[in-house]
């Protein structure tokens, strides 16, 4: 990725100059920190138990979810820089639920449910990922992750929108 | 005794983590910093102790949320808090919902708006500006979003400017992350 990349203005394709670029310069510091996080999301310094390879397939994952296309090939990217071995890239298989692998099926139900229906969400589903050896730190990176790409995503289906206005 | 709160209100109810805060006893320098704790700040609540388990997110979080909630300029404080009151009834964040009908009300001094939304939802009887506001965040909430030209045309057609859309957007947007958060990883507890 480029130091300067802006995934969501990359992927909403707002054209430099463009009346809906205007509008979203006005709110500049809410995008670079988008950006920001974006990068300790997907491409933390200290990943913990959940790899650069993990996170990028379990966000095209949610991408799949979410129906967005092109937020998929943009974590399809990302996972296919970050060198994935062994399972990781299973992740982002729809019809993948982790086989016999107990963390593998945690992680995916977990992400399966938190995009789709988090009200549905109760603390029993946190027990099953502790029960499946995830860390406590492991959850929140899971719980952000999640939850900041359901955010990215909705914040770019709402400025496709905004191109269509005059 | 406490109890789980299932209903939503304006009585913000305490919010019990099913993760184990971190212990600011071994809080690292970047959580510390992450945190803003310093000597004279030391009181961090238990949902921010629990999100400084990942530090890298947690130190654009803070700033992004104040942006988007505090911003100078384009929709008004109390309307962004319509945004998130939409996404967190989709979401069915009780505890987000509580606390931003609960700014709602401080700000307009008018109860009655969030008295027909939790009443009501989608169908509330409110004004038109109100309703399209109210309508756009519970549509773009859903995942996938079901938010469309007609309901973007229809906050056009209830007066808002282009930054207000924006504005509009990004805090619906926002409370999708904050609700797969608050709601995900802790309960509501009544005292």
């Amino acid at each position: 990725m480029a130091e300067n990349d802006d995934v969501i203005a990359r992927i909403v394709g707002i054209e430099p100059g463009s009346a809906l670029a205007e509008v979203v310069a006005g709110r500049a510091d809410v995008m670079a920190l988008t950006q920001q996080t974006h990068d300790g999301a997907l491409m933390p310094e200290t990943p913990g138990g959940l790899s650069h390879a993990e996170r990028a397939a379990l966000a095209c994952r949610i991408a799949k979810i979410n129906n967005d296309s092109e937020f998929e090939a943009h974590f399809e990217t990302l996972l296919d820089k970050a060198d994935a071995s062994g399972d990781a890239a299973r992740f982002a298989d729809i019809w993948f639920d982790g086989g016999g692998d107990i963390r593998l099926k945690a992680l995916m139900r977990h992400v399966d449910l938190v995009a789709h229906a988090p009200k549905d969400a109760t603390r029993h589903d946190i027990e099953l990922l502790r029960e499946a050896g995830i860390a406590e730190a492991d959850i929140v990176r899971l719980a952000e992750l999640i939850a900041f790409v359901s955010y990215q995503i909705r914040v770019a289906a709402g400025l496709r929108l905004m191109r269509g206005l005059a | 005794m406490s109890r789980v709160v299932h209903e939503f209100t304006t009585t913000v109810p305490v919010w019990k983590p099913y993760v184990t805060p971190l212990d600011l006893a071994e809080a690292s320098r970047e959580q510390l910093d992450a945190l803003k704790v310093t000597p004279s700040n030391t009181k961090v609540s238990d949902y921010v102790l629990v999100l400084a388990h990942d530090v890298e997110t947690l130190k654009h979080r803070t700033p992004l949320f104040n942006a988007v909630m505090y911003n100078k300029g384009g929709l008004s404080r109390a309307e962004r808090e319509i945004g998130a009151v939409g996404a967190s009834m989709v979401n069915r964040c009780i505890y987000c919902a509580a606390v931003h009908a609960g700014r709602y009300n401080q700000l307009t001094k008018d109860e009655t708006v969030i008295d027909a939304i939790f009443a009501d939802g989608n169908d509330a009887d409110i004004e038109p500006r109100l309703k399209a506001i109210l309508n756009f965040s519970v549509k773009l909430s859903k995942c996938p979003s079901d938010a469309d030209e007609a309901d973007l045309q229809a906050l056009v057609d209830a007066g808002l400017g282009k930054d207000e859309i924006l504005d509009l957007i990004l805090s619906t947007s926002l409370f999708g992350w904050a609700n797969r958060l608050m709601h995900t990883l802790g309960e509501p507890l009544a005292e």
